[in-house]
């Protein structure tokens, strides 16, 4: 019983030392003075990397998304005479929440664990050390372009996700079933709103991309430099990020649209 | 400051060193110096904290006590700016090599030069290749790392060592998992860049007989402090019984070859003990 407490406590002492060693890390690698000559090309690298790679899992579950909602909308919508409405019902979810929510996931799961085992390797094959050897700050040489790529390149995604996603519920609801065209765009647009819906998206997708690629970071950067330590900490990359774009999912739009 | 103690780059007086995540002692009250432009080697059974001490060194770790003196610097002391301008003076070459493997062979060694020198490209690449040659990897530096061997990949990551002209340069374990002819190789090398290049060098490594053809110093380590130093021919004719069981390689002595454990017949006997009160 006695042990079972004492887990318990290291089990939240060593929660909470995490949290602190990833906030430490976190602003090790942000302040400083900015070296734009170096720094921009690494960003751009990484853009490449992050962003740019994870476009092809992006426009295809976007499409496939929008076209699932174009068809349980209309099969809801068209009982009440309503299907003119699809317009808005699919924008409104892609843009609030299935954007920001399911790119943050895909992007945990396809860049996030990426970066966990890039730089969990890093470390195992000293590279990291040997950076530090000589005299170059692996934090503002390796985490700091890596954290910039991924918060600026996952609303970018987000956007490109919920874009693709209307598209292909214009193409089952349209195209398909047979919605009036002129409808379903002017009632999409008289309902959508700049402020309401599309900035809060993006909002919610910095939010997302601060979080999740913070997590990946940090789990690759303070993994046990081993073959099962890496792998651990990817799996813990994935599921640590997809609960906490989840649950804080749920914290932004009580504040938002609560 | 005696001339003796301006010989010496490196001097650590009574450290004491555990890792935060273990109760496990590494040293206790280990002192040594590392005389300037000379190759000092330090041996000691596996395990025993060889690399940990490079990196005090290095400053990637803190030791609990003690001071580590680097060209009269304490380096546990200084600040982290200061403590990057010292590395600046030292390398490294890790037993992996631990070059990056997003770079080709030509800008990993070009990386220290670039994040460290102003030099325009064309003084980079003649400096680059210049370590190259020194290290007869000339041709290979359009190669990525993970198309060289184990052999080359050591070699290319010494030339990114000495890149920037470092005043000590620490090998850890260089001579590990070579083949014959590329421990010749690095052997070689290792004397002629100490010589040529004025460097001192520090050889953490426990193939003794490699090591003890070209140091000029040699430091035994065992049991969390050093039990033994002197020139290659002292420790040789030495009547230690513990130097002589590390140089001549035996199983067994005063390093056990067991780890710690009751005897086996204390071990079978108690389980037999345990099942028969069981059963």
């Amino acid at each position: 019983m006695l042990d079972r407490i004492a887990g318990l406590g290291k089990a939240v002492l060593d929660s909470i030392a995490g949290a602190g060693q990833a906030m430490v890390m976190l602003l090790r690698a942000l302040i400083g003075k900015p070296q734009l000559r170096k720094s921009w090309p690494l960003l751009m690298q990484q853009m490449y990397s992050v962003g740019v790679l994870s476009l092809i899992i992006i426009v295809v579950s976007g499409l496939f998304i929008g076209m699932v909602l174009g068809l349980q909308g209309y099969t809801i919508l068209v009982d009440f005479g309503a299907e003119q409405s699809l317009g808005p019902m699919v924008a409104l979810s892609l843009l609030r929440e299935l954007g920001p929510v399911v790119t943050a996931l895909l992007f945990a799961g396809r860049a996030g664990s990426a970066l966990t085992a890039e730089i969990g390797l890093m470390k195992a094959t000293e590279q990291l050390s040997s950076l530090e050897m000589m005299a170059v700050d692996p934090l503002r040489r390796v985490i700091s372009p890596r954290f910039w790529a991924g918060f600026y390149s996952m609303p970018l995604l987000a956007l490109i996700f919920s874009a693709v996603g209307i598209y292909g519920g214009y193409l089952v609801g349209v195209r398909w079933l047979g919605v009036d065209d002129g409808a379903f765009w002017s009632v999409m647009q008289a309902n959508v709103e700049w402020g309401q819906d599309i900035l809060n998206g993006i909002i919610k997708s910095l939010v997302f991309a601060f979080v999740v690629t913070w997590i990946a970071l940090h789990k690759g950067y303070h993994c046990v430099p081993t073959s099962v330590g890496i792998s651990r900490a990817t799996t813990s990359t994935v599921v640590t990020a997809s609960l906490a774009v989840l649950g804080l999912d749920f914290v932004l739009t009580a504040l938002m649209f609560g | 400051m005696t001339s003796a103690q301006m010989d010496d780059l490196i001097v650590i007086e009574n450290l004491d060193f555990a890792h935060s995540y273990g109760a496990h002692q590494v040293y206790k009250g280990l002192s040594l110096r590392i005389p300037r432009g000379k190759i000092t080697a330090i041996m000691g059974p596996s395990g025993i904290g060889k690399t940990t001490l490079l990196r005090l060194i290095g400053g990637q770790l803190k030791p609990q006590r003690g001071t580590i003196e680097f060209a009269g610097y304490n380096i546990p002391e200084l600040s982290r700016s200061h403590l990057y301008e010292q590395r600046k003076r030292m390398s490294m070459l890790f037993q992996s090599g631990a070059l990056f493997t997003d770079m080709s062979v030509y800008d990993n060694i070009a990386f220290p030069l670039r994040e460290h020198s102003k030099l325009s490209e064309e003084i980079i690449e003649t400096i680059v290749l210049m370590k190259l040659e020194a290290v007869g990897l000339r041709g290979a530096r359009h190669l990525m790392p993970a198309e060289l061997s184990g052999g080359m990949a050591r070699r290319a990551a010494l030339a990114r060592a000495i890149a920037l002209d470092p005043e000590l340069i620490m090998y850890d374990e260089p001579f590990a998992g070579q083949d014959p002819i590329s421990m010749g190789v690095i052997v070689k090398l290792i004397k002629s860049l100490n010589n040529s290049l004025g460097l001192t060098s520090v050889v953490v490594t426990h193939d003794v007989a490699e090591v003890l053809t070209i140091a000029d110093k040699v430091v035994i380590i065992a049991d969390k402090k050093v039990v033994a130093e002197g020139s290659p021919e002292e420790l040789k004719n030495s009547d230690d019984p513990l130097i002589h069981q590390f140089l001549s390689g035996e199983a067994d002595g005063p390093v056990p070859f067991h780890y710690r454990a009751p005897s086996l017949a204390e071990e079978i006997l108690g389980a037999q003990q345990g099942e028969s009160h069981a059963g």
